[in-house]
């Protein structure tokens, strides 16, 4: 048949622009994690203490967890409303490989809540009086790890999304598989605050970030097919 | 990817060899300790337009999405043109338009981006037949509002202009008249019997006697249970 060559590109960019548009017209879903993440940060210098020298010392791991529960906080949105309105189904049913499809919709989720807390986080790392030598590790941590959050995370989504009352099952299928990010992006911050290489972080990171991207969509749609069963 | 390509082409096979295009056999399904079906036996072929009748819970929703794929926990075999279904799942899916119970219509989207993404998802359609689809289904103007402001019927119509979209031989739908006025049924009637009648097939539960120009077959969940 003709029509299924040509598509997957298509089907691709349109899941894309799809997922982008409905974040765009549900403010409330697109300012959530930028909200949770900028309050969460505020909070701590409330709540250790207003002292540069201690605030720049925690800077690193606050700014890492805030950006790991911002992300968390988020995850709902990525298949809910689609497995509630009957999408999914047609998601499933689309003749077109389901990892690109999935993937499409993972990149929308870490453009929504990943992306602008990697470009807010300078901003917060000043706040926290983070040393100037560390802005561009912190920068790039994140911009390698919370992608990978995003993709593990939505692993536990689409595990989930079929049960009625989820609570904390999500935490727990979803923090084992973020806890190694969230251990080698802080510490990759620190640690250029000591003046040690951190090459072999971001390599880690990297390498995460391929796996992540390899396997991750592909778990999803098979988490999903359970889900929908 | 003109709509009816596969019109002609599929005509010419039926024609050369009969086959079904879908074919069960011996299904078997249980479902919380019940028996929904066993022994079910029934194929479905270019130019056939068959209903699933049955009682609530007699397992017609479980039935279309085993046949669909989506429903995992059955036995059995379900051949697709001859062939076993899972075996060839691409080809399968290409040639399926299915719409459920829940109908897979974005309330936040507007019909039209809803239409352009079930459409690409199937290989793409353009803007212009998007709008000539919503015409079909009385939703001309609807185009740009979204489609929680419409009504449950618009709401159910915004899925079935992808049956004037899409060019898939097989057809799977899922109570498609509940929520629809009486035009809004004749219409759909209609266009049930036009597909068939250009050798497509179509497979569909509802509890209404259907008024179509053409033959239905039926096949009762019910009247299986207890032959069985």
């Amino acid at each position: 048949m003709s029509t299924e060559t040509p598509g997957i590109g298509a089907a691709f960019v349109s899941t894309l622009k799809r997922d982008l548009l409905i974040a765009l017209k549900r403010r409330n879903d697109l300012l959530n994690p930028i909200m949770f993440f900028l309050i969460v940060v505020t909070l701590f210098p409330l709540g250790i203490s207003p002292d540069p020298a201690e605030l720049s010392r925690v800077a690193a791991g606050v700014v890492w967890v805030s950006a790991l529960l911002a992300s968390m906080l988020s995850l709902d949105n990525l298949f809910r409303a689609d497995y509630e309105d009957g999408s999914l189904e047609q998601l499933l049913l689309s003749p077109q490989p389901l990892y690109f499809l999935v993937l499409a919709k993972n990149i929308a989720h870490w453009l929504v809540s990943g992306l602008p807390v990697v470009i807010l986080s300078p901003v917060m790392a000043y706040m926290l009086y983070l040393p100037g030598e560390a802005y561009g590790t912190l920068f790039l941590t994140l911009l390698l790890g919370t992608p990978v959050l995003s993709l593990f995370g939505s692993i536990g989504v689409a595990l989930t999304v079929g049960l009625g009352s989820r609570g904390l099952i999500l935490a727990v299928i979803v923090l084992p598989l973020a806890m190694p990010v969230l251990i080698i992006g802080a510490k990759a911050v620190t640690d250029v605050q000591f003046g040690l290489p951190v090459g072999m972080h971001l390599s880690l990171l990297g390498a995460m970030l391929a796996l992540a991207l390899s396997i991750g969509p592909l778990a999803s749609a098979a988490a999903l097919k359970v889900s929908v069963n | 990817m003109s709509q009816h390509n596969f019109t002609a082409s599929h005509d010419a096979s039926a024609a050369s060899t009969g086959k079904p295009l879908l074919q069960a056999r011996d299904l078997f399904c249980e479902r919380d300790e019940r028996i929904l079906f066993e022994g079910l036996d029934f194929s479905l072929h270019h130019g056939e337009l068959m209903q699933v009748a049955g009682s609530n819970g007699s397992g017609k929703t479980t039935l279309l999405r085993i046949l669909c794929g989506l429903n995992g926990l059955w036995e059995g075999e379900i051949l697709w043109q001859g062939q076993p279904v899972h075996e060839q799942r691409d080809a399968f899916l290409a040639s399926l338009l299915y719409i459920g119970h829940r109908v897979g219509v974005n309330r936040i989207l507007s019909p039209r981006e809803n239409l352009r993404w079930s459409g690409a998802l199937h290989g793409g359609v353009d803007d212009a037949r998007i709008e000539r689809a919503l015409e079909q289904v009385s939703l001309a103007g609807y185009d740009d509002i979204p489609c929680h402001n419409l009504s449950a019927g618009q709401h159910q119509r915004v899925a079935l202009a992808r049956l004037y979209l899409s060019p898939a031989p097989l057809w799977i739908l899922d109570e498609p008249f509940t929520t629809l006025d009486v035009h809004g049924v004749r219409a759909l009637e209609q266009h049930l019997a036009g597909h068939v009648r250009q050798g497509g097939a179509v497979l569909v539960t509802t509890h209404h006697a259907l008024n179509v120009p053409c033959e239905v077959t039926r096949l009762d969940l019910d009247r299986q249970k207890d032959t069985a």
